[in-house]
């Protein structure tokens, strides 16, 4: 029991400061890759490259002034930033981030009394048997933070940003929900662990499940209000959406909460559609400590590629407009995900059931075709225009809904 | 150690209802609500039921206070006075706090045993030994069928028929407010 409660507070105290200081130099990733992307330097005076600009930026973000709008809703426009802060970090508890490490010790520390552990130590703070589940609930607890923000400011931009803010991650949650439903029939189980351990038998699921992916990926854009659907936050409409009237460190707590949003949102999409910290082939699960470090940096390496997607994204597309947002999240997204699972659920029971596949590769394999043949049909529907119209076509006056 | 954690919960459940209902603000209403639906989500855990608990916490916290804190916003309910306030109220809020209040002291005589024994008397479906065998039944569900199975497996096998009937009429609710609120679709 103690040995379990002095590893939780050591992974714990490592996952915290690796999500802090990852988010401080995801700042300074997001400057430099922009930079790169638009032919400029980038911030380059602080430290060696520019190394050292997330301190600098936390220095002067903690010495500035504090303001409090006149008629803010006082309380409350102090805990929102806390609100949006929380639940981000809450998020990294549950995701495993390497192989299980074999350890083996049994000491006893003075009045602490003794400690000891004998086994496979799981590389998660919490292995918890809800798995995803956990993370889709605690990320719909983001847009208190959000809302409240714009509520409490007492200013109409701010308003204005919450309201949208809310409206779009409630919109987009459904369809990331419905997204993982295939997941779930395909692994028959919810936590972490276990689709891993799906993944290393059979096929990485982005392959036997390329919409599910696909439909999880937009709507994380979108629960991270990243653009294309940083429509909280638009400052050519907004100013700055629900943080406008904020300063200081209470800001700069909404970057920390978006970043460390970006890294749960990769994290995801790599544990459960990109094999999680599964190395392709067997020598990763034969359990040793060269193996946990293997499979810990492999994990960060997979990590860190979709966290650049994120940023290549955002400075690659414009915004959404508003009711082309809706659009895809209620027209387009959530019905295909329904769709999706219906087939899914069809085509696992015929693979399972009617054909009698049970080896995980070949059952993933015929997955993948019946992918490809939806794949076709669905990105050559939508690349047709009928369901989302570029600005060029825009809707006449008296089609557009309110 | 499970008391303790269970009475901390409690005690912040309770604090958060009442404080939900004491609030003049109702954006800080929906928060201390928030607060109790959270305490009740950490109980649920604590009885072995984690399905209940995390949907607790996305059913009503990440979606149905959302659509509260909407239209309190959008309403911006802050402004109107209050009106519950007079002898009329004053009279109707007794009547209904002491309905509760003996209905609290009724309940007090409920022990589980007690509970058992009418429950083994009433003509139910739920088999007393199974529910009452110091939850022995749940956990024996979740060491077979997994966390997810052990509610699943009654809902979509056992009670399939009343599931779906229910599903028919939320929709049915769900169309009649979309009929009520936009006259031309």
């Amino acid at each position: 029991m103690k040995g379990f409660l002095l590893l939780s507070i050591l992974k714990m105290l490592f996952v915290f400061t690796v999500i802090m200081v990852g988010v401080a130099l995801l700042t300074l990733l997001e400057r430099k890759v922009s930079a790169w992307m638009q032919n400029r330097h980038g911030p380059n005076r602080v430290g060696w490259a520019g190394l050292l600009q997330p301190a600098a930026d936390g220095l002067k973000n903690i010495l500035k002034e504090e303001t409090y709008p006149a008629l803010a809703t006082r309380t409350l426009f102090f805990l929102a930033p806390a609100m949006s802060f929380i639940p981000a970090l809450l998020l990294s508890a549950v995701i495993p981030f390497a192989a299980p490490l074999p350890l083996d010790f049994d000491f006893a520390l003075g009045q602490l009394g003794r400690f000891a552990w004998h086994g496979a130590m799981p590389m998660v703070v919490a292995d918890l048997p809800i798995g995803f589940l956990f993370v889709l609930a605690i990320s719909s607890l983001g847009v208190y933070g959000v809302a409240l923000a714009g509520w409490s400011s007492n200013s109409k931009y701010a308003l204005l940003g919450g309201l949208r803010a809310s409206a779009q991650m409630i919109s987009y949650e459904v369809a990331m929900g419905m997204s993982l439903i295939p997941v779930l029939l395909l692994s028959g189980n919810v936590s972490f662990g276990a689709i891993i351990r799906d993944q290393q038998a059979g096929l990485w699921y982005v392959l036997p499940l390329f919409l599910s992916f696909f439909i999880f990926l937009v709507s994380g854009f979108a629960e991270t209000n990243r653009l294309p659907f940083d429509l909280p936050e638009a400052e050519s409409e907004l100013i700055a959406g629900y943080h406008t009237e904020y300063s200081a460190m209470k800001f700069s707590f909404f970057f920390i909460a978006e970043y460390a949003n970006v890294v749960t949102v990769c994290a995801m999409v790599t544990t459960l559609f990109f094999g999680g910290w599964d190395i392709p082939g067997h020598w990763d699960e034969q359990g040793g400590v060269l193996q946990t470090l293997a499979t810990g940096g492999f994990f960060f390496l997979k990590l860190m590629f979709w966290i650049f997607v994120v940023m290549w994204v955002r400075w690659t597309l414009p915004r959404f407009r508003y009711d082309q947002l809706m659009a895809l999240g209620w027209k387009v997204l959530t019905p295909l995900a329904l769709a999706y699972i219906i087939v899914m659920c069809v085509a696992i029971y015929l693979i399972e059931h009617v054909a009698g596949l049970t080896d995980p590769t070949l059952r993933s394999l015929a997955l993948f075709g019946v992918n490809v043949v939806i794949g076709l049909l669905v990105f050559g529907l939508l690349d047709s225009g009928v369901f989302i119209r570029g600005a060029d076509r825009r809707p006449a006056a008296s089609e557009v809904v309110g | 150690m499970a008391a303790f954690v269970f009475y901390l919960f409690a005690a912040a459940a309770v604090l958060g209802a009442a404080m939900c209902v004491l609030q003049r603000n109702p954006v800080a209403s929906a928060m201390w609500l928030m607060s109790t639906m959270f305490s009740l989500a950490a109980i649920f855990i604590l009885l072995g039921a984690e399905l209940i608990g995390i949907l607790q916490v996305l059913v009503y916290v990440g979606a149905i206070l959302v659509v509260f804190l909407f239209v309190i916003m959008l309403l911006n309910v802050a402004r109107t006075s209050s009106d519950l306030r007079g002898p009329a109220s004053l009279g109707a809020t007794v009547v209904v706090a002491g309905l509760l209040v003996v209905e609290l002291a009724a309940l007090w005589q409920y022990t589980p045993r007690r509970l058992a024994a009418d429950i083994a008397q009433a003509p139910a479906f739920a088999d007393p030994a199974r529910v009452f065998a110091a939850g022995a039944a749940a956990r024996q569900a979740t060491a077979a069928q997994g966390v997810v199975g052990a509610l699943a497996a009654p809902l979509f096998q056992t009670y399939l028929v009343p599931f779906e009937v229910t599903s028919v009429l939320l929709l049915a609710a769900i169309i009649g407010a979309v009929v009520l609120a936009k006259r031309n679709i």
